[in-house]
């Protein structure tokens, strides 16, 4: 391999490993609050998709302002899920919710095939995202660069909220208990719908950059996504936000070098992604930065 | 009332001749759910036939039309519908290879004659006497890519990337590879052979490899037409300038809709086009549709208007509705049809020209046939 070959891959490798770990992020920070394994959150970010093509489509907004707007509905989509999906199970074993929330993923791919069709959409493209960097032989596309910079800052402000924040306390109490949670004076169920909402939020994010890099919408577009952010969460410490970051980068530097260093053993990258999820699960059960957190009954 | 009793029972057994006079032929195509699209464009050629030809032998032909609501086990339920409800003696098939394969196979257990219009998936009519297809297997478009990329663009070498989990591109890949070899006569001039995922929608690694080994052409057989977009996207954004080439799956307008300018001039092929000659039926035929639709006609509804034709050619020179006798009749058949010349060979497909079309200022355009074995 030579060395522009290898740099090239390299830059594919960051970019996608940013673009899961975005999506990862959201999906821990759910995990990390309300312990929930959310599977329906790629199919949130698949709604966020259709909502700012929607936006941008039906109403002729401009690009930014239909994002915002995508991002707005999609944080109350999230908020309604778990009002509807999530609090009435909330006093009954977690498996409930976890079946609840694969429940809640077919649900809502089947009803954007109903509503918006299955066929393919080509999702909009403003300019300047449009454009390819060119070093020497190596090329950059604007949106990776958009991405790191953004998922970084995206961290950043999450643990000053968690952190810094009266709410971000709360977070991090209920996370620990809720009964103990509700003894100290916290309204558990506002602090949750805060959480869903941002972690919805995150998930619209993380799909304007999807959709930027790739865009193709369709009722089945967050799987794919959705299945990345499960095992980035899990490889990086399931709950941890810089872990999701770096699960996802780890993802992104195997997806892209499988294929590079075994092209005869392309197809089967899947296979190799899942034998790293469980080979972690068995040496390191609470992933790369996960914390020793000892399970509720 | 004893002589309106004679009466209506006189009258039910005249209706019972008559309907035992009518030649029944079933249509099953998805007319709702995901593939409705498709469905409705088959059934489109099948009625304009039926308009033209609505009797053989002297008899009435009935139509059974049922939707299989793009669901396969309801193509299977439509199928054995229409041979135990409507005793019908032929079947005309259905969109999409997934729904035909179920559906075929029950007509074939039955001995009822089974035409598919538009399935290129070679099992749909493996080991069945009874199931034929007036449209080319996937192995047949591996090879005519081949052939146009070596004749017409003059490659000498060649990449591909294909959809592991997805027969139709696992067959064109692995049949454009055997053809390309052949026709350059250089076993190595398939430089890249590199498989991705169905789902996955980044490409980059893979054409990062396509890069380095910098070959004439790019053959991206993918079963679902978003993923030859995207692949088409990545590689210009990668800096690859090079022709790619792609299968019947490209032949829908979200290929340009997503792929925008990185399609520019890609190349794949198809069955029918407006522009290709492919008989002197074709023009009449497409003159026709747009009176009625208004609008152009694609492969579909073609190639379900040939496969109506063929049917009652066959019935016709057999002079009988017994699905063996059709059976026969349909082996030796020789038809000129609006998508060309029809004539099956062992595994009862049919021996077709292939279309090639291209993408020019973001439209499809037609650009040659290439004659089939």
């Amino acid at each position: 391999m030579d060395w522009s070959l290898f740099l090239q891959h390299m830059v594919n490798a960051i970019s996608l490993g940013f673009v899961f770990g975005l999506v990862a992020v959201g999906y821990a920070l759910v995990y990390g609050v309300v312990k929930l394994v959310n599977f329906a959150h790629g199919d949130v970010f698949m709604m966020a998709a259709y909502f700012m093509f929607y936006t941008s489509l039906i109403f002729g907004a401009p690009w930014l302002s239909a994002v915002i707007l995508g991002i707005v509905l999609t944080s109350l989509l999230g908020v309604g899920i778990e009002k509807v999906a999530y609090k009435p199970l909330r006093k009954y074993p977690r498996i409930n919710s976890l079946v609840s929330s694969i429940g809640m993923s077919f649900l809502l791919q089947n009803f954007a095939v109903v509503v918006f069709g299955g066929i393919q959409r080509s999702f909009p493209v403003p300019e300047p995202m449009k454009k390819t960097i060119v070093l020497g032989e190596v090329r950059i596309q604007a949106v990776s660069i958009y991405t790191i910079i953004f998922s970084i800052i995206v961290v950043l402000i999450l643990t000053f909220i968690l952190q810094k924040t009266k709410t971000g306390l709360a977070m991090r109490i209920l996370s620990r208990d809720f009964d103990t949670a509700r003894l100290m004076g916290i309204n558990v169920n506002r602090t949750i719908s805060f959480t869903f909402a941002l972690g919805s939020g995150l998930a619209a994010v993380s799909a304007v950059f999807w959709a930027l890099r790739y865009p193709q919408i369709f009722p089945f577009m967050g799987q794919y996504p959705g299945s990345r952010a499960f095992i980035a969460a899990v490889v990086g410490g399931i709950g941890s936000l810089k872990g999701a970051l770096i699960g996802g980068f780890v993802l992104g530097l195997l997806t892209v070098l499988i294929p590079a260093m075994f092209p005869e053993y392309s197809g089967y990258r899947e296979a190799f992604i899942f034998l790293l999820l469980v080979l972690v699960l068995i040496f390191k059960p609470n992933g790369l930065f996960g914390q020793e957190v000892g399970e509720k009954a | 009332m004893r002589k309106l009793i004679i009466f209506i029972a006189l009258l039910l057994s005249l209706s019972i001749t008559f309907a035992a006079n009518e030649i029944m032929i079933g249509v099953t195509q998805p007319l709702t759910g995901n593939y409705a699209m498709g469905g409705q464009l088959g059934l489109r050629g099948i009625e304009m036939a039926y308009e033209e030809v609505p009797s053989v032998l002297g008899r009435p032909i009935k139509l059974v039309i049922l939707d299989n609501k793009s669901d396969k086990i309801e193509a299977a339920n439509v199928v054995t519908r229409l041979i135990e409800q409507f005793k019908v003696s032929a079947i005309i098939g259905t969109y999409s290879s997934a729904l035909g394969i179920p559906g075929a196979e029950i007509a074939n257990k039955n001995k009822v004659v089974y035409i598919a219009p538009s399935n290129t998936n070679p099992l749909v009519t493996k080991d069945k006497p009874f199931v034929f297809r007036v449209c080319f297997i996937d192995p047949f478009q591996g090879t005519v890519m081949a052939k146009f990329a070596v004749q017409h663009l003059k490659a000498k070498t060649a990449a591909v990337i294909y959809d592991v989990s997805n027969d139709y591109s696992v067959g064109l890949a692995y049949y454009f590879r055997d053809a390309f070899v052949k026709l350059t006569g250089d076993p190595k001039s398939v430089k890249v052979y590199i498989a991705y995922q169905g789902g996955d929608q980044d490409f980059t690694s893979q054409l990062t490899a396509v890069k380095k080994a910098n070959p004439d052409v790019i053959f991206v057989p993918a079963g679902i037409v978003g993923d030859a977009a995207l692949i088409a996207k990545q590689a210009r954004e990668l800096g690859l300038k090079q022709p790619l080439l792609g299968g019947d799956t490209w032949d829908l307008p979200q290929l340009i809709e997503i792929g925008g300018s990185a399609v520019e001039g890609a190349y794949y092929s198809t069955m029918f086009d407006v522009k290709a000659e492919l008989s002197d039926k074709t023009k009449p035929f497409v003159e026709k549709y747009r009176k009625k639709y208004n609008e152009d006609p694609g492969y579909l509804p073609a190639l379900a208007y040939d496969a109506y034709m063929v049917l009652i050619d066959a019935i016709k020179r057999a002079g009988s509705d017994n699905p063996e006798m059709i059976r026969r009749a349909l082996l030796t058949t020789d038809f000129i049809g609006v998508s060309g010349r029809i004539r099956f060979d062992q595994n009862r497909d049919a021996i077709k020209d292939a279309v090639i079309k291209t993408i020019k200022n973001g439209k499809f355009e037609f650009v040659t046939v290439i004659k089939g074995e």
